[in-house]
């Protein structure tokens, strides 16, 4: 059971990591904002908590935990993540999506220390987490989890039924997933775009052990992985119900959310009320 | 197996799997992955051998080779086959995303080239695969001749850092080469001298009515080097211009489209280093459609009588 110091000190970090995060694409004027806000406490309890065998220093340490964030586009989140630990210098944040920059929009394995796989291409993640998984296998890499995060509107996908389909199959139990399901796309809302619900009966019935938390839950999000953990013939879904542009104002609760246009001024005061919002 | 025995292999789908199952005994990281057509590819053998690191992803080209692209990512050598139609046409994205563009080590293998897909017909024709390959960055594209060829540029592949598109012949084989050649990726071969044409050609089907057509034209008294381009990407440019420069007259002939194909590399690098008088056999903007291989020879003139017309009109003759 997490501790609630523990939960504290990650509150405080997800904070951080939002506020990064608003402040480099503020610093562009450009971004993915929306998915990028949804996931930040999932990436933090990933690498301030449960991550194995990860080292800032040897990115391609042998036999680490990975995390493949398939949904690509959300990579300014992760890069505040890889930067505080230490992958790379904090002011490359600032670089995002400059030219020659080691940050681009989408996660990209070969620019970036710390990405594990190079995504964008919605869907195609779920696959190379599947590869990389059967490699730990293959390797004796036994106790080496895969961590695969995937958009709900990614979730729209084929490829993503592929992958469901491959993994409980081979029984994979050192792959967990999770859905962001902010419930937004780029076009509206995916109730409205393309339902993907039930998702829940759908990854059931898919094969794959299957929890429902609220994303934005240290508690509840701890407790899920720690379940995922000890179901060793079967992948994990982790269906987060999370806010799309949680914690960036100027993106809460609007249609147009996924890719947002805002200056430094504004990103200064979206910081601002998310400060005051956290109570500091 | 030795090269000797490789010789007596009835089908080139055989001759890929041996060469495959003999690296892999070196080269513990090479490992298998099929989409359903494991009976067609004749790769049997390997997963007997290997069952562990052979994966049958079932119809699912796409996430066979987002799979492949993860293997490679933790240090594997993934071969992942099925036909070139949907090697080229079902996989694109993902190879394109998760292999090359994420500079993998990943070699994508189609099977059926071309009008060779037969009764499959053009649901299975993949005369656009060439065009689809080499305009991916940085990606080699292979496609053995004969036996010889097809078991050493196997092999060589393997061992290669990076990805690659191989392109094999399936059912029934050829020996073009002596067990001793030696082969090196990107550099064609000249499998028969001449000084009035040159014939640029690849694969089993076209090089052997290459062969056909030399033989042919030396009637005629016309002297045609027979050029064999294994390797379409990267081309090799040295080759083309040293026989330009012997011959001054280029015929290329392919069992793919016209359009952006092995003619039409060679006729753009000529363009622009050393113009010469160049004409491309291929498929023309259409499609496939079934029959058998004399059928579909006629119908798409990839026969060595059309190539000796080519040539013949070409040099004015």
């Amino acid at each position: 059971m997490i501790q609630d110091n523990e939960v504290k000190e990650l509150q405080k970090k997800a904070f951080e990591i939002r506020k990064m995060t608003i402040d480099a694409i503020g610093h562009l004027g450009v971004g993915h904002i929306g998915g990028a806000m949804s996931i930040v406490e999932v990436l933090t309890l990933l690498y301030y908590k449960v991550l194995k065998n990860i080292d800032p220093k040897n990115p391609q340490k042998e036999g680490r935990d990975r995390v493949v964030l398939s949904k690509g586009h959300a990579g300014p989140s992760l890069y505040s993540i890889l930067a505080d630990k230490g992958y790379f210098p904090t002011e490359w944040l600032y670089t995002l999506n400059h030219g020659d920059t080691h940050l681009p929009s989408h996660c990209d394995m070969n620019r970036t220390p710390g990405i594990d796989m190079t995504t964008g291409s919605l869907g195609t993640g779920a696959s190379a987490a599947i590869g990389m998984t059967l490699a730990d296998t293959l390797k004796g890499f036994t106790d080496a989890y895969t961590y695969l995060i995937i958009g709900d509107g990614e979730s729209q996908e084929g490829q993503i039924w592929e992958a469901a389909m491959f993994a409980s199959m081979k029984k994979l139990g050192n792959l967990i997933a999770f859905t962001d399901y902010n419930k937004q796309q780029i076009d509206g809302y995916t109730q409205d775009i393309m339902s993907i619900d039930d998702l829940n009966s759908k990854w059931t019935g898919f094969g794959w052990h299957v929890q429902r938390v609220d994303g934005h839950d240290f508690r509840l999000l701890d407790r899920a992985i720690k379940n995922a953990q000890e179901i060793k013939e079967r992948p994990s879904m982790i269906i987060l119900d999370t806010i799309k542009s949680k914690g960036f104002c100027y993106g809460e609760g609007i249609v147009g959310n996924h890719n947002m246009s805002f200056d430094k001024a504004k990103a200064e005061e979206a910081i601002k009320i998310l400060t005051q919002c956290q109570g500091e | 197996m030795t090269i000797d025995k490789v010789l007596e292999i009835a089908d080139m789908r055989a001759v890929y799997t041996q060469a495959l199952v003999d690296a892999a005994e070196k080269n513990e990281k090479i490992v298998l992955l099929e989409a359903d057509l494991m009976s067609a590819t004749g790769t049997k053998p390997f997963f007997e051998k290997y069952p562990e690191r052979a994966f049958n992803c079932g119809v699912a080209e796409g996430n066979m080779v987002g799979i492949a692209g993860g293997l490679s990512a933790s240090g594997f050598i993934p071969f992942a086959n099925t036909f070139t139609a949907f090697a080229a046409r079902k996989t694109y994205d993902q190879f394109y995303i998760t292999c090359n563009y994420a500079l993998q080590n990943v070699k994508l293998v189609g099977s059926d080239p071309g009008i060779t897909a037969l009764y499959n017909g053009g649901t299975h024709m993949s005369f656009g695969d060439y065009g689809l390959m080499t305009t991916m960055p940085q990606l080699t594209v292979v496609e053995p001749s004969d036996r010889v060829s097809m078991y050493k540029l196997t092999q060589q592949l393997a061992d290669m850092h990076g990805n690659c598109y191989l392109r094999i012949h399936r059912k029934g084989a050829e020996t073009f080469y002596d067990a001793s050649e030696e082969f090196e990726i990107g550099k064609g071969k000249v499998l028969r001298d001449g000084t009035d044409v040159t014939i640029i050609t690849a694969g089993m089907v076209m090089v052997k009515e290459a062969l056909k057509a030399h033989e042919i034209l030396k009637e005629s008294g016309i002297s045609a080097a027979i050029l064999d381009f294994h390797t379409i990407k990267p081309l090799d440019e040295e080759l083309v211009l040293s026989y330009a420069e012997k011959t001054d007259a280029i015929v290329t002939f392919e069992n793919a489209q016209r359009a952006n194909g092995l003619g039409s590399a060679v006729a753009s690098y000529l363009a622009e280093s050393r113009p010469t008088k160049v004409t491309r056999l291929g498929i023309d903007d259409l499609f496939g459609e079934v029959g058998d291989l004399a059928y579909l020879q006629e119908r798409y003139k990839l026969r060595a009588e059309d190539l000796v017309e080519s040539v013949k009109k070409t040099l004015n003759k």
